[in-house]
């Protein structure tokens, strides 16, 4: 069991849903980026996930690849992202994943990925560019660490191979909402609601839509079919927008927007 | 264990290199491809109006030239020249580009993307598409339209539209993630032309055999002409598509020596050089598992050289196999050793190479003086210089006006 899979089993029990947002780490700095998911997790961030800026990254739209370039234009490696993760995950209240490219963890050693991430205190990795055909070995190192392996079905994924994927997923299921990068988006897909009820009956693991969720309606929209919600490129967007403002301000106003977005998917009369 | 022909396997894994390494997004689609590859190569009429374009559009096969100036400037084996320069468009990107574009109007897609380096991959696609009537964009980085005016130009005569890639190091690199991301987003409607011989399997397969005509008539050529095979082929190799045709037919033949020619750039340096398969490590870039240019932490690293179609930190996935089966040798080639080539060519006969192709030349003429005049030497001239005409004179200073 992870920190993920106690955090779905108390809301589970609570009735309630998981908003997961995203930052990427490093930008504008580490300092910042602790700071950021502290103030998530105090704002109703179930569970953080933490981008690993990567060079190459095929599957993330401008926002997100924009946040990418400028953290690693700082210089920003690895080791400075599991130094600060450690030394502030104490203060998080909200476990923490890593959305990380499998170019990184091959690069790192996959079990030492596991090892470093897990001791920096990380709950588990997405590993967005690692498809299921590939993930045998790393799923069963994943196993064995209690560190959750999150797997993406997409709109395109025929359903024996979702199942597959939901089977060798671990903490839960990241449902991605459209065909594409990330990105945020206008409209939500119609079928993929029935998508999402096929897989709620294939699977018992919890089962979070991402991929273009920018506004309370989203949220309002998709609440009902979902175990938790993943918002990236709205958060990320928000941030670099406000690089030139003191991170106080920026904190507030991310935290503002988190919270808007927690209390629609989870209201308060309910 | 030796080098097998009989590669890649079901997961397009050559030895331990390959696969497929992408978002989820594209696996369907590349499912997809693979199997309609996979019927395409046993449909005796597809190979056959493959074939015909192939003669009568680019113009095939391309003569296999003794270049008997350049032997004796070398003064030792005899040197050949493969002539992808004369192909359609001026390279061998075309033979690539025009099966691609058959498989694109037998899935029922009606758009093409494609990225570009040098520039004449995005030619041959766009030509490829005017060819079959389908809608053509080519992503290119913002420093190679700078290097490569004129072909940017010739992609827009052809119909297609050019659209700058402003990310990172704004080269080729940059340029297939931005196609990627586009292909994530219009898989229904649109076929990806892949380049070179890396990428997500099945596209190092697919272009490796669609290059592959080039080793095939290189050893019909050869029998014919001088009555055995050759000792040596030389081929440069960036992302390596041109060597991938070249060498794959040789393969088996295990008694011809197979060396490839990376960019040596300006030193061994990072950051100074585009030539992972010497200085580089294994790692995982664009969807494949293959030698890579990286820093520790798996961050891709800046990459230099003369010629924008070698300035490329990966490398395909079956030179990674050739390599650690040592069936093939590869070597490097500095700019300026790339230079003299160039002039050497130009000079010896009468033939302006590509800056990718002056590397093979360069290393070629080199190991020529060194080897006896029995010995027989191809070249893979994998394409003409006529684009780097404006590049070489910017480097020596020359103040060449396109409108006078």
């Amino acid at each position: 069991m992870s920190a993920i899979d106690d955090t779905f089993a108390r809301l589970r029990a609570d009735a309630r849903k998981a908003l997961i947002p995203f930052i990427t780490a490093g930008d504008p700095d580490l300092e910042f980026t602790t700071d950021c998911l502290k103030c998530l997790a105090q704002h109703g961030g179930a569970i953080c996930e933490v981008g690993i800026p990567y060079s190459d990254p095929i599957a993330d739209g401008p926002v997100i690849q924009s946040s990418y370039s400028r953290a690693l234009q700082r210089g920003i490696t690895l080791a400075d992202i599991f130094q600060h993760i450690h030394s502030a995950v104490p203060d998080i209240a909200a476990p923490l994943v890593s959305m990380v490219s499998y170019a990184i963890v091959y690069r790192h050693g996959p079990q030492r990925y596991i090892d470093d991430a897990k001791a920096a205190g990380f709950a588990g990795a997405i590993i967005p560019d690692l498809p299921v055909d590939e993930t045998a070995k790393l799923a069963e190192a994943c196993r064995a660490a209690d560190f959750s392996l999150i797997q993406l079905i997409t709109p395109t994924t025929p359903r024996p191979r979702a199942q597959r994927i939901a089977d060798t997923s671990t903490g839960f299921v990241y449902y991605v909402s459209v065909t594409g990068i990330t990105g945020e988006r206008r409209e939500i897909p119609p079928e993929l609601i029935d998508n999402v009820a096929w897989l709620r009956e294939r699977t018992d693991l919890p089962i979070c839509i991402g991929f273009g969720i920018s506004s309370v309606q989203h949220v309002r929209q998709l609440a009902p079919v979902a175990d938790g919600l993943i918002v990236g490129s709205a958060i990320v967007r928000r941030i670099a927008q406000a690089s030139a403002s003191p991170h106080q301000e920026v904190l507030a106003e991310v935290g503002q927007f988190v919270e808007q977005l927690a209390t629609a998917l989870n209201p308060p009369n309910k | 264990m030796p080098a097998s022909s009989h590669v890649p396997d079901a997961a397009g894994r050559y030895g331990p290199f390959g696969g497929r390494y992408v978002p989820e997004t594209l696996t369907r689609a590349l499912d997809e491809l693979a199997a309609e590859y996979e019927k395409a190569s046993g449909d005796a009429d597809f190979q056959a109006e493959f074939a015909s374009l192939l003669e009568h559009y680019v113009g095939r096969p391309s003569p296999l030239y003794f270049a008997e100036r350049l032997t004796k400037h070398c003064g030792g084996a005899q040197i050949y020249l493969k002539r992808e320069d004369l192909n359609h468009t001026g390279a061998h990107k075309i033979n690539n580009t025009i099966g691609q574009a058959l498989l694109t109007r037998r899935m029922g897609k009606q758009r093409v993307i494609a990225e570009t380096g040098a520039g004449q991959h995005g030619v041959a696609t766009a030509t490829a598409c005017a060819r079959f009537g389908l809608q053509c964009v080519v992503y290119m980085g913002e420093e190679d339209i700078r290097r490569q005016k004129l072909n940017v130009f010739r992609m827009q005569l052809l119909g297609a539209e050019v659209r700058p890639v402003t990310t990172g190091s704004r080269t080729l690199r940059d340029a297939i993630n931005e196609a990627m991301r586009d292909w994530m987003a219009s898989v229904e409607t649109t076929h990806y032309i892949l380049g070179s011989v890396v990428g997500p399997h099945p596209f190092p397969r697919i272009v490796r055999d669609f290059q592959s005509v080039i080793g095939r008539e290189t050893i019909e050529q050869s029998r014919k002409q001088l009555g055995r095979l050759p000792n040596v082929v030389v081929a440069c190799v960036g992302g390596g598509s041109n060597a991938a045709g070249m060498f794959y037919p040789f393969v088996d033949h295990t008694e011809v020596q197979l060396i490839g020619v990376e960019a040596g750039g300006l030193s061994p340096k990072p950051g100074q050089h585009a030539s992972p398969l010497s200085y580089g490590q294994p790692g995982v870039l664009h969807g494949s598992f293959s030698y890579v240019m990286q820093d520790e932490d798996g961050q891709t690293c800046d990459v230099h050289s003369v010629s924008a179609g070698l300035d490329y930190p990966g490398v395909g996935p079956e030179h990674a196999y050739w390599k650690e089966t040592g069936r093939v040798q590869y070597v490097t080639c500095s700019d300026a050793d790339a230079m003299e080539g160039f002039d050497l060519l130009s000079r010896t006969e009468g033939i302006l190479p590509a800056l990718e192709s002056a590397h093979a030349v360069a290393h070629a003429a080199d190991l020529a003086s060194q080897r006896s005049p029995d010995q027989v030497l191809v070249i893979c001239l994998s394409g003409r210089g006529d684009k780097d005409v404006y590049e070489v004179a910017r480097l020596r200073g020359h103040q060449v006006d396109e409108a006078s």
